[in-house]
């Protein structure tokens, strides 16, 4: 299939009985990418129109003055056809993550954004402290705030408390690829939570965004997963795909796992009997 | 670039240190780098300048910390 086949089919409507709804907005996907490392603009642009995302998220940065690196995003991006979500990657206190969130804010697009406090350098794991400091700060401030949490169940309800609008537990660290390392966790969280559940970092491939959605959350964001693919807008059309696969497992409630197989043919009418 | 005149004081963009001539707004530092104000954010020591519409009338100061941010391509 051509990659301009794969970028039409991502325009048909989906058909969720129930659309992604955060802080009172509902969202034409339940899939939210990155735009971060990609080979180049225009495959980004391609690949995230294959994904079907509305939320894209961006990061905050320096002007590069001399030039010698490229321009902002928002040269490629129409920020009339995505929901631009800034973050706070690269912070790692609480003071340096509201510093971002205020300077985004600015920019003048919306009062969202994705909290991220990092905490080690090696793992990228959450400094979940400074995460609640800064949850509590920025929604004092009227932030949406969605927290890039780990995947413990404490932490995220105590986010929850702190008026978090979406809680974002990791499947596995940022970029690792590794796909969702404790399911159980991510369960527990999206049965206790009342906010939803946006899975954050660590799918790599399709069939790891189709088990993370298989698990009840309400959504997944990833940016490495596609943007590292060999081909980004062909993995971009097969996550958009596994999110909606999965989604609609969930909803229709899969078979009971049993230890003894169970015939599928009937057993009776057997010939020679 | 050009010289700068005598009357010239630095200020800091973005972590370098630059010297503007006196009587330059932050809309005149602006053209000079060919930054479109609606594109970037800017912080002045610390504070977000939020109205666009007063850069033209924001006169720089000596020793004025500036960081002019946009976005970029990130998860």
């Amino acid at each position: 299939m051509a990659h301009a086949d794969l970028i039409s089919q991502a325009i048909q409507t989906l058909t969720d009985p129930q659309p992604l709804s955060i802080a009172g907005r509902e969202f034409r996907s339940r899939l939210m990418v990155g735009t971060g490392k990609y080979p180049s603009n225009s495959v980004m642009i391609d690949a995230i129109e294959a994904s079907g995302a509305e939320v894209v998220t961006v990061a905050v940065r320096r002007v590069d003055l001399d030039r010698s690196k490229e321009e902002g995003i928002l040269h490629h991006l129409d920020p009339d056809h995505y929901f631009l979500l800034a973050n706070t990657a690269g912070c790692y206190n609480a003071g340096d993550a509201i510093r971002y969130a205020r300077l985004a804010r600015a920019a003048g697009f919306n009062e969202w954004v994705k909290l991220e406090v990092i905490g080690d350098q090696q793992t990228l794991l959450p400094d979940t402290d400074g995460l609640l400091q800064a949850t509590k700060t920025l929604v004092d401030e009227g932030f949406k705030v969605l927290a890039y949490t780990n995947d413990d169940l404490v932490t995220a309800l105590k986010l929850e408390d702190a008026g978090a609008v979406a809680v974002m537990p990791l499947a596995s660290p940022i970029g690792s690829g590794l796909g969702m390392l404790n399911p159980y966790a991510i369960r527990t969280i999206k049965q206790r939570l009342s906010v939803p559940v946006i899975v954050d970092a660590g799918v790599g491939t399709a069939s790891d965004a189709c088990v993370v959605m298989e698990q009840g959350v309400d959504g997944i964001l990833m940016n490495t997963g596609i943007a590292a693919a060999q081909d980004p807008i062909r993995m971009a059309a097969a996550m958009r795909s596994a999110v909606e696969s999965g989604r609609n497992a969930y909803l229709a409630g899969r078979m009971p796992r049993r230890e003894v197989a169970v015939p599928s043919s009937p057993t009776t009418g057997m010939v020679g009997t | 670039m050009t010289v700068a005149p005598l009357d010239a004081f630095p200020i800091t963009v973005n972590g370098d240190e630059r010297r503007i001539p006196s009587g330059w707004t932050l809309a005149d530092l602006l053209a000079s780098l060919k930054l479109d104000a609606r594109t970037v954010v800017i912080e002045r020591n610390g504070t977000i300048l939020r109205d666009r519409a007063a850069f033209p009338s924001l006169a720089l100061e000596s020793d004025d910390a500036l960081e002019i941010v946009h976005f970029v391509g990130g998860g």
